[in-house]
């Protein structure tokens, strides 16, 4: 035990037993929100005709945080690409996976889209939408990469699919501008709560979001990938 | 009920969080952190967050745990078995 | 607030400050560069279940509205949710940035150790090692330096 781990322990210690007295405070009710919460449970079935309301807070009322956190996967994803750099033609690639893992990828890819497609379309009735989709998604067109390393994702194309899912975001947040006067506010009338085609434009925002973290995961696995390997 | 959920998911988590700190080998050391993100996904359940616990469980415990095994591969942690070798 | 939710939320706060606590120690005292982000990974799952522990409320139920109606029961706060949400995605990608620049680092010096890391990086630039820190030594300095670097 060094120096370093020493300090390290008390500095936890210290810390440890400050956060413990701060438990004394947090059972206070509505201590973050002051309760926003409560208003927008009360009103957001009626405003934005979502019946699951983590999404209208999402896509309608923090709408613009979801832009601002798409840009920084963005902004990651781009620079680990940049890091990783293009591999060399001649590198040796990893070997084949096994029997079970080809027929499986062949087996799991549709599931895994139709599983990905239908979490992200219902986003706003059930519990998922465009994160927890888009990275299904991107689970899906990873496995086949796994499974036969020596054939590469195509990185032009999955380009190609976010910035055109950025630029959809933006583009509906615009009209939402120019036509309700508030950017990204939701279009097309609320709709019946509870139908598939209801919530007005917010299906479309987290269909553009879904498509846009599955391409953006799907690209970063595929570049941790192809980096080769020196063993 | 619902206060042995929480209570035996934390303690899998912290248990597992321990094994991700102290575990030699990083191989294990990816699988124990990958158990961390589902109990914490079942304790989001819990508490009342189903968004939250799926986006958990498949970004947190799914396209983590493949990042993390993809760099260890890359970086010589974790070799390889081949025909060669054996 | 009764009895089993008031334990409710002391159990997962212990958790949740544990997670907290475990991940700034590993990234105190490791020096393996993966085991630091280790630490990272979990001093985030420790601060979303931080933050989702405050929304919750005894007896509530998810936001999400049956057939389309109010639920009688009450609602648990949904913006910790929505922010969380946001967190964990985000923190994927940081994370795979983080070990991007892991790899690189393998590749240009071959260790993952931050103290052999240090030595190499100022063998190479030239520079000395103070704390642990290369730091470069100005012929011209307020004499800060020299104090620093002569202490025995």
């Amino acid at each position: 035990m060094n120096f370093r781990e020493i300090s390290g322990l008390i500095f936890i210690v210290g810390l440890g037993l400050l956060l413990f007295a701060l438990l004394k405070i947090l059972f206070v009710e509505q201590l973050v929100t002051g309760g926003i919460g409560a208003n927008i449970l009360a009103t957001a079935p009626e405003e934005v005709g979502t019946a699951n309301i983590v999404t209208s807070v999402l896509l309608a009322y923090r709408g613009l945080d979801t832009l601002g956190e798409l840009t920084i996967l963005f902004v990651a994803a781009t620079a680990a690409g940049l890091v990783l750099g293009q591999r060399s033609s001649d590198a040796k690639h990893d070997p084949d996976a096994g029997f079970i893992l080809h027929s499986a990828a062949d087996v799991l890819f549709p599931f895994l889209i139709l599983l990905g497609a239908y979490i992200i379309l219902h986003g706003h009735l059930t519990p998922g939408g465009g994160f927890q989709g888009g990275a299904i998604l991107a689970a899906a067109f990873f496995i086949p990469i796994l499974a036969s390393p020596a054939s590469p994702l195509n990185h032009r194309v999955s380009s190609a699919i976010e910035g055109f899912a950025g630029a959809a975001f933006i583009l509906i947040g615009l009209f939402g501008l120019f036509g309700k006067g508030d950017f990204l506010a939701p279009l097309f009338g609320t709709g019946e709560v509870g139908n598939l085609f209801s919530a007005g434009s917010l299906p479309l925002l987290y269909l553009a979001v879904g498509l846009k973290v599955g391409a953006e995961l799907a690209g970063l696995l595929a570049h941790l990938h192809e980096t080769e390997a020196n063993d | 009920m619902l206060v042995w959920v929480v209570l035996i998911s934390v303690v899998v988590m912290l248990v597992a969080a321990v094994a991700v700190l102290f575990l030699k080998d990083f191989l294990a050391v990816t699988a124990a952190a990958s158990v961390v993100s589902l109990a914490l996904s079942v304790l989001f359940v819990a508490l009342q967050a189903p968004d939250v616990a799926l986006a958990e469980a498949a970004v947190g415990a799914g396209v983590s745990s493949v990042i993390f095994a993809l760099t260890l591969r890359r970086v010589g942690l974790w070799k390889l078995e081949t025909k060669k070798d054996k | 607030m009764t009895e089993e939710t008031t334990l409710v939320d002391f159990i997962s706060y212990v958790g949740a400050i544990s997670l907290i606590l475990l991940g700034i120690f590993a990234m105190v005292t490791f020096r393996h560069l993966i085991r630091i982000i280790f630490g990272l990974m979990l001093l985030e799952a420790g601060v979303n279940l931080f933050l989702i522990t405050i929304g919750y409320r005894g007896g509530a139920v998810a936001p999400i509205l049956v057939n389309g109606e109010l639920p009688t029961a009450a609602m648990v706060d949904p913006i910790p949710q929505a922010l969380v949400l946001t967190a964990i995605v985000i923190g994927v990608g940081v994370q795979a940035l983080a070990l991007a620049l892991v790899i690189k680092t393998y590749k240009a010096y071959g260790t993952l150790d931050t103290q052999i890391l240090a030595q190499k990086i100022a063998e190479e630039t030239g520079t000395k090692l103070i704390d642990g820190i290369p730091t470069p030594i100005s012929d011209t300095g307020t004499g800060l330096e020299e104090s620093l670097s002569t202490k025995p």
